[in-house]
């Protein structure tokens, strides 16, 4: 909502010293954001032109200049000499004789813009010709000015080239623009800015809409209000008030005050009957419709639309509508409008209309905010609805409109009124004085409290003084308040009057001490850490993918990776799922580095992927009137899928880099399985290692990393050529993707340390040869098995393949080393371990020591 | 070898001479003394000390002495070699020094050259904000509490005092999960997992709820439709709004500095009422608006920055969980990470928060 200064100063009491600053700054205090502060900012030479010329000049970048003469009477002078102005122009909506507005050298633009004379497109260019965005009136960047546009034929034929546009539009006067939030409704008009300020400084408000109307009476235009099917039992339209005016010259241009306000409140002056509507609804915030009577037949009125029924908007958009729509019709009941939202272009006034029908009606906010989103439409009307207009001010704006017809328009009020009220009236509720002081932790004493609620409006009467409870009071809030409905919500009335600057800072002390962080909590951070210790970098990615990477992952049909989550409205059409692991997207990330020149990249990445349930169920709804019932909430908590907490990674080019100490060493199979084991290792687990086929990797350099009981963590290894070659990834980009709460439930426990030998160690090396088919892990675990407890470490140091073994075959060293909990292990101890690790290994994987 | 002399008077044995052995001392010194290595001294350890050196001959000589000339002659020759070993001793341990010196200068290297041999990894910086925030509220006797992403509607909007058709509900820019009416979105903020709580347990509640929120917003330098909030619950008996600003107060001078402090402004929010806005005095330019005679870019010159939403939680949010209304007050408040992050560390563009680029997560190491 844009505010003037100078229109404020008409309904409230602003000190003639208030800057567009300080008034910000009150209404700031009383919860309206300033958005920003425009005009009074702009310093001439502005001035109105009148273009001689233009011509157009093609640009070697594509785009076409025009290099326009403008004549800017005693301005020119000046700067050109007797000649007309210079000015070199990007736009392209003028033409020769329109008037324009130009800044001269010399002059300022908002945002301290400083004008000079500048060669720019082989010209000098003596100023510029000026946008409504340029001058800060709005966001219109689409062309320039053309003021017989902006301001009508009429007005503009009135103006001489060298007029000051300063005060022609404006412009020396501050505009304030403020937020409004959802639950203000009323502040978007006028009234509701200046009471609003009245209240934040305790200065004297005027109501604007406390004017006199004539009593409804039965001899106006017929109003016919129906709505068979209520929304949530609420009827469409509760009250409508609908005068007519005859005889307007609806051709009259609006008075120029009217158009300089809506121009400075960022609306276009259209018509007499548009301006004078917008502006109504611009100071009373009561959204107007103006009818061509003549249109009409016999009657207006609601109606909820008719399946397949259509109407033709002002937009001219031919518009399906819903049942749930409400529509004015006439007494044909032809539909003339959504009610609230947008009107009909046959009965729009037009330019032959002489009679003017003025709907001023209240329309139910949630039927509003459906048509409105239904239809895309946000219109001024739809957004003032939807959060709420005082149903009290119909009668007044109707009268204010009809009088501005009257006057700008010469027509003649027709004696008749309809006032249409079916409104249910407010309740007041009870209210706990002491709430104010119970929630913000400030004593506010009652009369402050009283006070409060009578100055935003309230009608407070004592409530229980009788039953003992002195403290309560009963609240009627005023009509342009909906949203004031219980205690809380007059707390913070109460408290943003006296200022949320004097609520005083006390630290809350939890009377038990916390947990601190949950086991899962800390686990997740130690693995994040492990990786990046381990070279890995921490990189975020979108959750978003295309199916299809699925396929170039090369996941087999049936694969529990493509149960995905999809969404209805995606970011982009070509990812619209959610992610089953987190290479999914990790991968993509790998690529943009390495495409930004890093050709060593080693990446990873935490966080949820999504595992749609095999039968989705939907969550339903419930009211929130209390909590729901445990089935209910069951259902909502089981229909949220399953989103499991993955770590994964990805690295390609080397992770040891050459340099004068050696050559460097690309990443491999072996890296990637490591870093799994050192993320096992960091939370106490010795992950079981075995050789698996899995996609998206390599089918003889994959690694299944499991718990020993086999419940599966992960996989690690290379990934295979085809989904390097389909992702574009670089040749041997290796990967792995482990289930971080899988790590987190195998943890937690206790881990109970064994005692440290202090006795001789003693070492014994073996070779052992085995069909190239048989993994070292198994080789392993039977040597381990076999060599019993006083083992204390196993080393693969060497694997030989070559004549010396046979074709087929390897030959696997390692080296081990005993140690006794209680003794000095002899010689022949060690050697007779080192017969029964090897005698396990040859009967578990057919060895043979070399 | 000379057998025993007894016929000779010790003085006339030219080897036991008084000038003579001093002789010997001062020749030994002289070629200790010019030995330049180990390997030179190791020569005149053998030419002065060694079985054919004049003392050692000198020695032998003694033996064939009357018995009453050998005491004196065998102090003298005694001396002499006391005199020269010494001298060896002492000229030994001078060159091993000065040779241990030497390995150690043949040995330097240059230190300068850089041996990024391993590369380093890293940790997001995201993750390292949130971590930093988690401990704060975890060091005041808070716990972390997390949810799902993908979220049912319900715990999104309805508990949270969002009802379908209001303007506010509209706002959030939602993503919708299908079918149409599946009841699930992509969480639009980490206050669901608050009625998680809230649903799953009675008060005195005091968690922090970090994690990833998801908009239809568009990339740009300042929004992305992924990022990450902190959303603050406390629910107990006497909480209030100075309880709030307490908190927010402690938070930000915990993370952006001592003597910081915060400022709540009215505003809207459905899920809490009364509602505030949060600012924080700018840590650059103090408060004053300016920084070396030019408007505070940080703050934009009004010596606030805007942090985020907060309030006391509404009572329809409080019933809907669950919560004696008669007996508890609660407050709640919403920050976002990424423009902690940009504002703490002046990171310009979002895009490189969330594009993955390793140079970005690299410039902040573990720790931030």
């Amino acid at each position: 909502m844009q505010a003037p200064v100078s229109w404020l100063r008409e309904l409230a009491d602003v000190p003639a010293d208030a800057t567009g600053e300080d008034i910000a700054a009150a209404l700031v205090r009383v919860g309206l954001e300033e958005e920003g502060l425009h005009g009074g900012d702009i310093s001439g030479p502005l001035v109105v032109g009148r273009v001689l010329s233009v011509e157009p000049e093609p640009q070697k970048n594509g785009k076409t200049i025009n290099w326009c003469t403008v004549d800017v009477g005693e301005h020119g002078q000046r700067v050109t000499e007797g000649k007309a102005q210079e000015i070199v122009c990007g736009a392209h909506n003028f033409k020769a004789g329109d008037l324009v507005v130009c800044v001269l050298p010399g002059g300022v633009l908002p945002g301290g813009f400083e004008i000079s004379a500048r060669k720019t497109y082989g010209h000098v260019s003596n100023g510029m010709i000026c946008s409504q965005a340029e001058l800060g009136l709005g966001d219109d960047h689409s062309g320039i000015i053309v003021l017989a546009e902006l301001l009508g034929e009429e007005a503009a034929a009135a103006l001489t080239p060298g007029d000051d546009a300063i005060a022609l539009l404006g412009l020396a006067d501050e505009v304030i623009e403020v937020n409004v939030t959802p639950d203000r409704g009323y502040c978007f008009s006028m009234r509701g800015i200046a009471r609003e300020y009245a209240l934040s400084t305790g200065v004297g408000f005027r109501d604007p809409a406390d004017l006199a109307t004539p009593e409804p009476n039965d001899t106006g235009y017929a109003v016919q209000l129906t709505d068979t099917s209520p929304l949530e039992g609420v009827a469409g339209c509760d009250r409508y008030v609908a005068r007519v005016v005859r005889g307007v010259d609806v051709t009259a241009s609006s008075p120029g005050w009217m158009q300089k306000r809506l121009t400075q409140v960022g609306m276009r002056p259209i018509s007499l009957a548009v301006d004078v509507t917008n502006y109504v609804m611009m100071l009373l915030g009561q959204p107007l419709h103006a009818f061509d009577l003549d249109t009409l037949s016999g009657s207006v009125g609601t109606r909820r639309a008719r399946p397949g029924e259509k109407l033709t908007t002002l937009d001219d958009v031919v518009r399906p509508l819903d049942p749930e729509d409400l529509l004015i019709v006439d007494g044909a009941d032809t539909p003339l409008a959504i009610a609230g939202v947008m009107g009909g272009a046959t009965s729009e006034v037009s330019g032959t209309t002489t009679n003017v029908l003025i709907e001023a009606a209240h329309f139910d906010p949630i039927t509003v905010a459906r048509s409105s989103r239904r239809h895309r439409l946000t219109t001024e009307a739809s957004k003032r609805f939807e959060r709420g207009v005082d149903h009290a001010v119909a009668a007044a704006a109707a009268q204010l409109a009809v009088d501005l017809l009257v006057e700008h328009g010469g027509g003649t009020a027709d004696p008749g009124v309809s006032d249409v009220d079916h409104r249910v009236p407010a309740e007041a509720f009870d209210f706990d004085t002491r709430l104010p002081t119970r929630y913000v932790g400030l004593e506010y004493p009652r009369d402050e409290v009283l006070g409060t609620l009578r100055a935003i409006g309230c009608d407070v009467a004592e409530a229980g003084a009788a039953e003992g409870r002195a403290d309560h009071v009963s609240v009627l809030p005023p009509s342009w308040r909906p949203d004031l409905t219980n205690g809380p919500e007059l707390v913070e009335e109460v408290a943003r009057v006296r200022g949320y600057d004097q609520i005083p800072s006390v630290l809350p002390q939890p009377k038990a001490a916390g947990r601190g962080l949950t086991h899962g909590q800390r686990v997740r951070r130690v693995i994040a850490t492990t990786l990046a210790h381990q070279g890995l970098v921490e990189v975020l990615s979108y959750p978003f993918v295309a199916p299809s990477v699925f396929d170039r992952l090369g996941l087999g049909a049936d694969d529990e990776r493509r149960h995905v989550v999809t969404l209805v409205n995606p970011l982009s059409d070509e990812a619209p799922v959610m992610r089953t692991s987190v290479l999914d997207t990790l991968l993509d990330t790998l690529r943009r580095n390495v495409a930004r020149g890093s050709r060593d990249v080693a990446v990873y990445e935490i966080g949820l992927v999504t595992r749609a349930a095999q039968d989705p169920t939907s969550a339903p709804v419930p009211g929130i009137e209390q909590r729901p019932d445990d089935a209910t909430l069951a259902a909502i908590l089981g229909a949220v899928p399953r989103q499991p907490r993955h770590a994964a990674y990805a690295a390609a080019g080397e992770v040891e880099h050459g340099g004068p100490w050696g050559p460097g060493r690309k990443a491999d199979t072996s890296d990637a399985v490591a870093w799994a084991l050192a993320v096992g290792r960091s939370v106490g687990l010795g992950l079981v290692v075995t050789s698996v086929v899995r996609a998206p990797w390599h089918p003889g350099r994959c690694a299944q990393l499991a718990l020993t009981d086999g419940t599966v963590v992960g996989h690690a290894g290379e990934l295979h050529p085809k989904v390097t070659t389909a992702l574009d990834l670089p040749a041997r980009t290796v990967a792995g993707e482990l289930d971080v709460d899988v790590l987190v439930a195998a943890t937690g426990a206790p881990l109970a340390a064994s005692t440290l030998s202090t006795y001789p160690l003693a070492h014994t090396d073996v070779a052992l040869v085995v069909e190239e088919s048989v993994p070292a892990a198994a080789v392993e675990a039977a040597l381990r098995e076999g060599a019993g407890e006083s083992l204390e470490s196993l080393t693969l140091f060497d694997v030989y393949r070559g004549e010396q073994v046979g074709a087929g075959q390897k030959s696997l060293a390692y080296r081990l080393t005993f140690r006794a909990t209680d003794r000095t292990l002899t010689t022949d101890e060690v050697s007779a371990l080192r017969d029964q690790a090897v005698a396990a290994a040859a009967a578990r994987t057919g060895a043979t020591q070399r | 070898m000379s057998g025993p002399n007894k016929q000779y008077d010790p003085v006339e044995v030219a080897a036991l001479d008084p000038a003579v052995v001093e002789q010997a001392v001062n020749d030994a010194r002289e070629a200790i003394a010019a030995a330049a290595d180990l390997d030179e001294l190791k020569a005149a350890r053998l030419a002065h000390q060694g079985e054919k050196s004049a003392l050692a001959l000198a020695n032998r000589e003694i033996g064939a002495l009357p018995p009453s000339a050998k005491a004196e002659a065998g102090k003298r020759v005694g001396h002499a070699r006391g005199q020269v070993s010494q001298a060896l001793a002492a000229r030994q341990a001078e060159l091993e020094a000065e040779r241990d010196e030497r390995i150690l200068v043949d040995e330097t290297v240059d230190v300068t050259v850089r041996v990024p041999r391993r590369p380093m990894g890293a940790r997001h910086p995201i993750s390292l904000v949130s971590e930093r925030v988690e401990d704060i509220f975890v060091s005041m006797g808070w716990e972390i509490a997390e949810g799902p992403e993908v979220e049912s509607e319900w715990l999104t909007f309805d508990a949270l005092n969002i009802p379908a058709d209001h303007p506010a509900r509209q706002e959030q820019d939602t993503f919708f999960v299908e079918p149409a009416g599946s009841g699930l979105v992509l969480r639009t903020h980490t206050s669901p997992v608050q009625v998680r709580t809230m649903l799953d347990r009675q008060p005195p509640i005091y968690i922090l709820c970090p994690g990833k929120v998801f908009r239809t917003d568009d990339l740009d330098a300042t929004h992305s439709p992924v990022f990450h909030q902190f959303e603050g619950l406390v629910v107990d008996e006497g909480i209030t709004m100075a309880h709030l600003k307490g908190t927010l107060d402690a938070f930000v001078q915990r993370m952006f500095g001592e003597g910081i402090v915060t400022r709540l402004r009215p505003n809207y929010f459905p899920f809490t009422e009364p509602s505030a806005e949060i600012d924080c005095r700018c840590w650059i330019c103090g408060g004053s608006g300016s920084l070396d005679g030019e408007k505070c870019r940080t703050c934009g010159g009004t010596g606030w920055i805007e942090l985020g939403g907060s309030g006391m939680v509404n009572q329809r949010v409080l019933r809907a969980a669950g919560v004696d209304t008669d007996r508890y007050t609660g407050f709640a408040f919403g920050l976002g990470i990424e423009r902690s992050l940009m504002l703490r560390h002046n990171v310009a563009d979002m895009r490189d928060i969330v594009e993955g680029d390793v140079r970005f997560s690299q410039q902040f190491g573990m720790e931030i």
